[in-house]
């Protein structure tokens, strides 16, 4: 009961829920970028909220699977084939014992989230299976030739399919000023919600960097350094903020203009280079 | 003391000093998730119960209570960066040995990389700034100097401390329980060594 990886493709993670609670440890959280997606997975398969599912990043997984298996794909959208024959994006498929399922080219968003009935049963480190790329901490990113083990089928399927949540065109997610929106010029506060934001190449797990207007600063001191969450939109110099993803560090010394809404969050995940996101601004809790 | 949005999901505690952080820090660790940085204290949680947690409690006494173990940490002072610590500082190389040991650290805050811990409380004189230029690789177990801190990077990483010295103590360790060495209040006290092993 496992999957041979023949081909990882382009950069391919096991994810699960994450290691919260451990940041006193200097340990962050990583999990899943798109947990929303990881949801959906679960539903589809009947997998508790734990289980660990494979994040793509721009597709070209190939899977062998070596017994049975029920899988799903949902997140990015690709192509997916099982020993040449299309299966469906959303909607769990039986891979049997010798085929072959490929995660083909994520043409809309950019992370596909892969799922097997079971879970992978990868060792756990401190809790959890997510690899996080900036500490080291979890499984090694999967390579060819990984046999990777897949738990007991848990539960019976919660729904049958799920819907794509990703549109073409601008990204808009909701934010909350703060809590160093004080640190940065009216102006700066104003163009930050208005501007058109360019997602830069050089995104990844520990931030999704933005280029747009310069963010003029109202107090130039350096900050000491303070935790972060995810979501939080650090301004490391003036036109480069950077949405902080699931490996950030736990503390940071650059101030934090606005937080992304935490469910939100999940959109920027699928959100390619050169596409375009725009920030709404949402009151204060 | 303030209050400070953090997202939905969270608050962030600003205070006037590190004491004062870390004072509400050891108020609330027990009762939120809470990270603790140089000013600050993160919770996470719904923001409107955060902020009556926050309304109803005190910063705890960090002096007391708080105050953790003594943890020693061999050290051999053959850090690259002696030179140019000594020259900011116009201490000899025994000197800066002497004020590194001579006075114990403690544990403010983690959060660079597992296990890192920001050390405060040293010797005035080992305040020195940054390497003008940050190495692209520090090894694991280098001891540095960066402003008023002092740390031990526990595994090789970029970094722009001064480096002083080295050791062989595992600062993380995801087989111990806690995997990090030094949590937040416990002493640090360096101690010489010429092999970077205990004595």
């Amino acid at each position: 009961v496992s999957l041979l990886v023949i081909d990882p493709g382009h950069l391919t993670l096991v994810q699960d829920a994450g290691r919260p609670g451990l940041g006193v440890q200097g340990v962050g959280a990583a999990g899943a970028f798109d947990r929303t997606a990881m949801r959906q997975l679960h539903a589809l398969l009947g997998d508790p909220p734990e289980a660990a599912v494979l994040e793509v990043l721009a597709g070209g997984l190939k899977l062998r699977a070596e017994a049975d298996h029920r899988l799903a794909v949902t997140g990015g959208i690709g192509p997916v084939h099982v020993d040449g024959e299309h299966v469906e994006h959303g909607r769990a498929f039986v891979a049997r014992a010798g085929q072959e399922v490929l995660v083909g080219p994520v043409g809309l968003g950019l992370r596909a989230y892969v799922g097997v009935a079971g879970g992978l049963e990868v060792d756990p480190v401190l809790g959890s299976r997510s690899a996080d790329t900036m500490s080291g901490l979890g499984p090694p990113r999967v390579a060819a030739g990984d046999v990777l083990e897949v738990g007991p089928p848990a539960h019976p399927a919660e729904v049958e399919d799920v819907p794509a949540l990703l549109t073409s065109g601008v990204t808009t997610v909701s934010a909350i000023p703060g809590p160093r929106d004080d640190w940065f010029t009216d102006d700066a506060v104003r163009a930050f919600f208005s501007a058109q934001w360019t997602v830069s190449a050089r995104s990844d797990r520990i931030g999704v960097r933005l280029e747009g207007p310069s963010l003029e600063r109202r107090v130039t001191d350096e900050l000491p350094s303070e935790p972060c969450v995810r979501g939080s939109v650090q301004v490391v110099s003036a036109g480069t903020p950077v949405v902080l993803g699931p490996d950030h560090p736990v503390t940071g010394g650059y101030p934090v203009i606005v937080v992304v809404l935490d469910d939100h969050v999940d959109r920027l995940a699928q959100v390619r280079p050169g596409e375009t996101v725009r920030f709404t601004r949402q009151p204060s809790p | 003391m303030k209050v400070l949005p953090c997202g939905d999901r969270a608050v962030l505690i600003d205070c006037a000093s590190l004491d004062e952080a870390q004072g509400w820090f050891a108020a609330l660790h027990d009762e939120a998730d809470a990270v603790l940085g140089a000013r600050t204290v993160l919770l996470r949680g719904e923001p409107s119960d955060l902020r009556a947690l926050v309304d109803r409690s005190e910063p705890g006494d960090i002096t007391a209570a708080e105050a953790g173990d003594e943890i020693e940490i061999p050290v051999t002072y053959d850090g690259p960066d002696l030179a140019d610590v000594a020259s900011h500082t116009g201490l000899s190389e025994d000197e800066i040995v002497a004020a590194h040991t001579g006075t114990p650290w403690t544990v403010a805050f983690g959060g660079f990389a597992p296990g890192f811990a920001y050390l405060v409380g040293g010797d005035e004189r080992l305040a020195v700034p940054r390497r003008e230029s940050p190495r692209t690789s520090v090894p694991a177990g280098s001891v540095g100097l960066a402003g008023e801190f002092s740390g031990v990077y526990p595994r090789s990483s970029p970094g722009g401390w001064q480096l002083i010295g080295r050791t062989d103590a595992v600062m993380f360790d995801v087989d111990r329980d806690p995997p990090a060495l030094l949590a937040p209040s416990a002493q640090v006290r360096f101690v010489e060594t010429r092999s970077g092993q205990a004595p």
